[in-house]
């Protein structure tokens, strides 16, 4: 599903708006959910007392035994029959190759990604294939490099700048805020800067506080970036190559322990939209907001759930930064309950931001405050089990939908 | 072709302000064509490190010499009256101006084309216009109109020209190292024999991401030239007390590097045509210009607090840019010292008429505020996932009748 073009930037706000009117929204014409209205209806009528609760629950259990618990991916794959199983890592690198041997402007610059083939192998044998000068081994200066690949996208190259680490890009950060964010703002739209910058984040198996950091909240109030996270290989392929066709400067965040799931993606060409969000899971009664990592552990809840009786929307907002409010919006105006899972700190989160923007749009429509669970506020301990605290963890999650909907 | 590029350069400088008022006799003085070459020897000589220095006889021809003399006038101008706009609070937040330091500009601009890319710091209102910015442009983006260069939303360390290769105008000391190198990367991908001038200032040059920057540049053999604009001051740090080495040309280590007069356009000329033909075959190479400024580190720094008037006098009596091309003309018979007094109060006027016009140019709209943060104006909409729908953020709603309120009153 490619980005549509919007044309005459900035011109619709200047002009006189139609208000807006949320009532007029309709949902989806994607999945076959029950129109907005009738679906309050009848919560509200079940939410009066404990019998009527109780004839509720188990009506829809007896309907969700027909449907699957687990994830219905909406664009999900294999839709044409034919297609490839591969892991999360080839996924990435089948994406950036494609998109090499499409674009010679499209260049890789990292740590190791050249010779050694990527310390996630993400980049492993394109060096072979492209050569030195596409695939280039830096030295350990994520500044430099990190600055050397803005200042070539703002010729009309297309650098795939990857940290070996997410948290290493707090080394360029002043080169990530000020020029790549920034530049085609305060050049007055002279240049673009179309980089993907791209690395596995996330908490990981043990690997200790510093390798351990989120970085999608530091880098989510920088003004002219996008932020995506990738959680499938179907998701990782799109997302990689519309990063790369995009022109504007994209953060691809992946995780560090999801580079081995499996998953059978087509064999034809796609990419994934980079502002939309993914319907895992269609659901009544809570809308569940997750994205990377934290989407198995929502999916793992939800089996709990569903057994419980409880019918649970789960959504991977994919896009970190613009959120993808019209899904989101939609959701909660069906099920009027929100639950954020996300692995971010409590504080300044990407859960934080996503919660601000819920209560602000769509607050009329909910029927209980907006929770948000997530990491704790903590450097992420070597210890395993605490390791295990810091994070979210399934039977948090279903604790926290009870909460929500009683 | 010299002649060419030369004449289309310093007519590009006046450009905006084309007026019929100034009489052409003054403009196209029959001297100005000869470009019969004179050989003028640089003052001081090149001081090297790894590398064999250029001949310090430079070529150059009257013609150039006017222009020098012209253009390097006009860039004072600029910078003079940007300081009285400064203070009228016509110009708002940093300016950090380049009065002193034109031969640095003007020599580099002489020896390279236009698609040798130049990156340099927030001191940049003098580089924009010897890339061939015009002094409008310079103006507005100045005082925050929608005419500057960079639609007013760049400000005074923001200057950009795409067409030229004029890469800004940074306003992180240092930050523009990497860009620069990356540029010359570029540069050398798609092949083009072009090469990068990257100019950053004593204070950055003990910046830890040009390191960085350097040695990837000599490790992937990238055609940059890193020039250091030595004016011996760190905003109020003196050079001594910041560096431990100064010997800023030599700091490269395994790059070699040339120190130059950068008071003397034509050392800087000959030192910038032997760094581009080296960057070219060679690598990188660093270029110290041994400069000054006359003013403080920006407005708000007085500039004689770590400094004495003294010293700054004595620079500007003894090795001043424009005094010492002056000294070359009168005395090669180019022109006279009314004539060249004439070229000044005609500069004077350009400089007067484009701030005029300047001060004359709209603000940004309202809704200027929300374009150019990304590519197709994202950012201030969002989308359905079917594109069906169409819904305005919550705060676009607040500047749109902000507008329309505008336009009422």
């Amino acid at each position: 599903m490619a980005a549509r073009i919007h044309g005459g930037a900035g011109a619709g706000a200047a002009t006189a708006l139609s208000t807006f009117n949320p009532k007029k929204l309709v949902a989806p014409s994607r999945t076959n959910l029950p129109a907005a209205r009738s679906s309050k209806r009848y919560i509200v009528a079940a939410a009066g007392s404990d019998a009527s609760k109780k004839s509720l629950r188990v009506g829809h259990s007896q309907k969700l035994i027909a449907n699957a618990a687990v994830a219905t991916k909406a664009d999900t794959s294999a839709t044409t029959g034919t297609g490839h199983e591969l892991l999360l890592f080839e996924a990435l690198q089948e994406g950036l190759e494609e998109e090499m041997d499409r674009d010679p402007h499209v260049c890789v610059m990292g740590e190791d990604v050249g010779h050694y083939g990527g310390s996630y192998k993400v980049t492993k044998g394109l060096a072979d294939k492209f050569g030195d000068l596409r695939v280039l081994d830096t030295p350990i200066c994520e500044n430099a490099f990190t600055g050397m690949g803005i200042g070539a996208a703002m010729t009309g190259l297309r650098p795939v700048i990857e940290g070996m680490n997410m948290g290493f890009l707090l080394l360029a950060f002043n080169q990530i805020s000020n020029n790549c964010g920034m530049l085609h703002y305060t050049s007055g739209g002279q240049f673009t800067i179309p980089v993907v910058i791209r690395g596995p984040g996330g908490v990981g198996r043990q690997l200790g506080a510093e390798h351990s950091q989120r970085l999608e909240s530091y880098f989510q109030s920088i003004p002219g970036i996008q932020m995506v996270a990738c959680s499938t290989p179907y998701n990782a392929k799109g997302l990689m190559k519309a990063a790369i066709r995009s022109e504007n400067p994209v953060i691809l965040f992946e995780h560090v322990l999801l580079y081995n799931l499996k998953e059978k993606i087509p064999d034809e060409e796609y990419i994934c939209n980079l502002e939309e969000a993914e319907m895992v899971r269609p659901g009544e009664h809570i809308t569940i907001l997750t994205y990377s990592r934290m989407r198995y552990h929502v999916m793992q809840a939800a089996k709990t759930l569903v057994n419980k009786g409880y019918d649970p929307e789960v959504i991977d907002i994919r896009s970190l930064k613009p959120f993808d409010l019209y899904m989101i919006g939609n959701s909660v105006k069906k099920t009027h309950r929100v639950l954020i899972v996300e692995e971010c700190m409590r504080t300044g989160g990407i859960g934080a931001s996503l919660t601000a923007a819920i209560n602000e749009n769509f607050h009329d429509y909910l029927d209980a405050p907006v929770m948000c669970l997530s990491s704790q506020d903590v450097p992420t301990p070597y210890a395993g089990t605490l390791e295990e605290w810091t994070v979210v963890q399934p039977a948090q999650i279903v604790t926290a939908v009870e909460q929500l909907c009683q | 072709m010299a002649l060419s590029r030369l004449s289309s350069r310093s007519t590009t400088l006046l450009q905006p302000l084309a007026t019929a008022a100034f009489p052409t006799s003054l403009r196209r003085r029959h001297i100005s064509t000869d470009t019969t070459p004179i050989t003028v020897e640089t003052s001081l000589p090149f001081t090297t490190h790894l590398v064999e220095p250029p001949s310090r006889a430079v070529e150059t021809s009257s013609e150039e010499l006017l222009s020098f003399f012209r253009d390097m006038a006009l860039m004072r101008r600029m910078e003079i009256a940007a300081d009285s706009l400064y203070k009228a609070k016509l110009i708002r937040g940093f300016c950090h101006l380049y009065d002193g330091q034109e031969a640095v500009a003007i020599g580099m601009e002489a020896a390279i084309t236009r698609r040798d890319a130049i990156i340099t710091s927030y001191r940049d209102h003098c580089t924009f216009l010897g890339r061939g910015g015009g002094l409008f442009e310079a103006f507005s983006e100045l005082m925050g109109r929608t005419t500057g260069c960079s639609k007013g939303k760049g400000g005074s360390m923001h200057f950009y020209k795409k067409d030229a290769s004029f890469y800004g105008g940074h306003g992180i000391v240092g930050a523009q190292a990497p860009l620069g190198c990356g540029l010359a990367f570029a540069q050398k991908y798609s092949k083009e024999e072009a090469v990068t001038f990257t100019l950053y200032g004593d204070g950055a040059a003990n910046q830890g991401q040009l390191f960085e920057a350097l040695n990837i540049a000599a490790l992937w053999d990238l055609p940059a030239v890193l020039v250091c604009e030595n004016n011996h001051y760190g905003m109020g740090t003196a050079e001594w007390r910041s560096a431990k080495s100064p010997a800023y040309f030599k700091r490269g280590d395994y790059v070699p590097g040339l120190k130059v007069d950068g008071m003397d356009a034509l050392a800087v000329k000959q030192a910038c045509k032997f760094a581009k033909e080296y960057a070219l075959k060679n690598g990188p190479i660093i270029l110290e210009m041994d400069t000054y400024r006359y003013h403080g580190h920006s407005m708000s720094d007085p500039g004689s607090t770590y400094r004495t008037r003294d010293e700054i006098s004595g620079v500007r009596q003894v090795r001043d840019p424009i005094d010492r091309v002056r000294k070359l003309i009168i005395s090669h018979d180019i022109a006279t010292e009314k004539e060249l007094k004439d070229m000044e109060k005609e500069v004077r006027k350009d400089v007067d008429a484009a701030v005029a016009q300047a001060k004359e140019s709209p603000i940004p709209k309202p809704s200027e505020l929300f374009t150019n943060i990304y590519v197709k104006g994202f950012g201030s909409e969002s989308f359905g996932a079917d594109r069906k729908e169409l819904r305005k953020c919550r705060h676009t709603k607040i500047i749109s009748s902000l507008s329309t309120e505008q336009t009422q009153a």
